[in-house]
């Protein structure tokens, strides 16, 4: 037996893992055991998608480039992007964390758009190679993805924890917006991709 | 046939028969490596046991304060719920509904719908809306940022140090523990074993 699901028009619920083969007269199918709406493949993958990522590319850039932090201290103020909070952190000594927020917050989001895009492109143009390699990058993004919010994280226990007057007031900066939209969206887009459509023009046994 | 034995890979969607697996093992899918099942052994009352533990845990992460710091005799302490105010209150509009959706509101849900369905169950009954509050907890669940908002309080405290005097409070550590059962949780709940219990009480 070496045949998917679709190929035999069987469908499988993605709420409760059941295989079944709905009454085909009525138009929108529901699984006969948990009632969850069946689709072969979800719907409308390709366009939804695009359309995240693309959201998600063109806010990365205010994200990086606008302040994610302002700090006003008695005798300075000074703006923070992700990339400069990261080189005070360096500079400060504390480099495992610099490194740690870089991976998280620049190599994360962009590597994760890079790859889910390069995943469907894929899917689209049909391509033969490596299944088993693409789905593990998938894997990966999905594993990774959400630990690129940290930087929100950051920003917001910096800016409730620093209100003391005589030291600093934190407060969030216009990118904090715009990242944690990158992150959001990257996610969706994760979630709307689907992993099955790698193997639709691979032959069974790769 | 409402009870089949087969299953489709959820992300190859190779079609595959299901086999008796060894306890604590996963079945993994032939093509794509994808984990297709597992045998957790009675994990469904683990996970109840684990819940109720989450949800103390939980209560307390939210009420007591995640850390303070002091600066020339001035003492500040945040909580989650205050923290979400304080970026309100700045116009944050965004990032506070982020880190209330995910902190706050995402892990209640997870653990509201893992009650409710876990909790009929083990008094051998079926839940009487089972697949909507699974659907919840699916939905939910890849929302939950608990351990990635600790990481990120981690982070803050070593950022500070330098700076000012900081005081890890109660609710760090508790919110730590919620995390790890939150993880225990989900690799203890099978989707099969979980609709084959609640078919067999129907």
């Amino acid at each position: 037996m070496s045949a998917t699901a679709a190929e035999l028009s069987l469908f499988s619920c993605q709420t409760c893992s059941l295989v079944a083969r709905p009454a085909p007269a009525a138009a929108p199918l529901y699984c006969p055991r948990c009632g969850a709406r069946l689709h072969l493949r979800k719907p409308d993958s390709a366009r939804r998608t695009w359309a995240l990522l693309i959201a998600a590319y063109l806010l990365y850039i205010p994200a990086n480039v606008l302040p994610i932090m302002q700090t006003d201290s008695l005798f300075k103020a000074r703006d923070d992007t992700i990339m400069s909070g990261i080189v005070y952190l360096w500079t400060s000594g504390s480099w495992p964390i610099a490194l740690l927020v870089f991976f998280a917050s620049i190599v994360t989001p962009l590597l994760k758009l890079l790859i889910l895009s390069m995943l469907q492109w894929s899917v689209q143009r049909r391509w033969h190679w490596q299944p088993r390699q693409r789905v593990r990058l998938y894997r990966l993004v999905l594993f990774f993805g959400r630990w690129s919010m940290l930087d929100i994280y950051v920003v917001t226990a910096l800016v409730a924890l620093m209100q003391t007057p005589t030291l600093a007031m934190v407060s969030a900066g216009p990118a904090a917006a715009a990242f944690g939209a990158v992150v959001v969206l990257t996610m969706l887009a994760t979630h709307t991709f689907d992993p099955r459509s790698i193997w639709n023009s691979a032959r069974p046994h790769e | 046939m409402l009870d089949s034995p087969l299953i489709a890979c959820c992300e190859c969607d190779l079609l595959q028969r299901v086999i008796a697996v060894p306890r604590h093992t996963a079945a993994r899918c032939r093509r794509c490596d994808a984990v297709l099942y597992r045998n957790t052994d009675g994990g469904l009352d683990r996970a109840l046991a684990l819940s109720i533990a989450a949800i103390a845990l939980f209560v307390i992460g939210n009420l007591f304060p995640i850390a303070g710091i002091e600066v020339r005799g001035e003492y500040a302490e945040m909580t989650l719920i205050g923290a979400v105010q304080t970026l309100y209150v700045q116009q944050e509009l965004l990032v506070a509904t982020l880190v209330l959706a995910t902190v706050i509101a995402a892990p209640t849900f997870e653990l509201i719908a893992l009650c409710y369905i876990l909790l009929p169950l083990h008094f051998g009954r079926p839940p009487r809306h089972l697949p909507f509050a699974f659907r919840i907890l699916q939905r939910v669940r890849e929302w939950s940022l608990v351990d990635v908002f600790l990481l990120g309080m981690l982070v803050t405290l070593i950022k500070l140090k330098p700076i000012v005097d900081v005081v890890p409070g109660v609710a760090l550590w508790a919110l730590g523990g919620a995390m790890l059962l939150l993880a225990a949780i989900a690799s203890t709940i099978d989707v099969r074993e979980l609709w084959a219990r609640a078919d067999s009480l129907r």
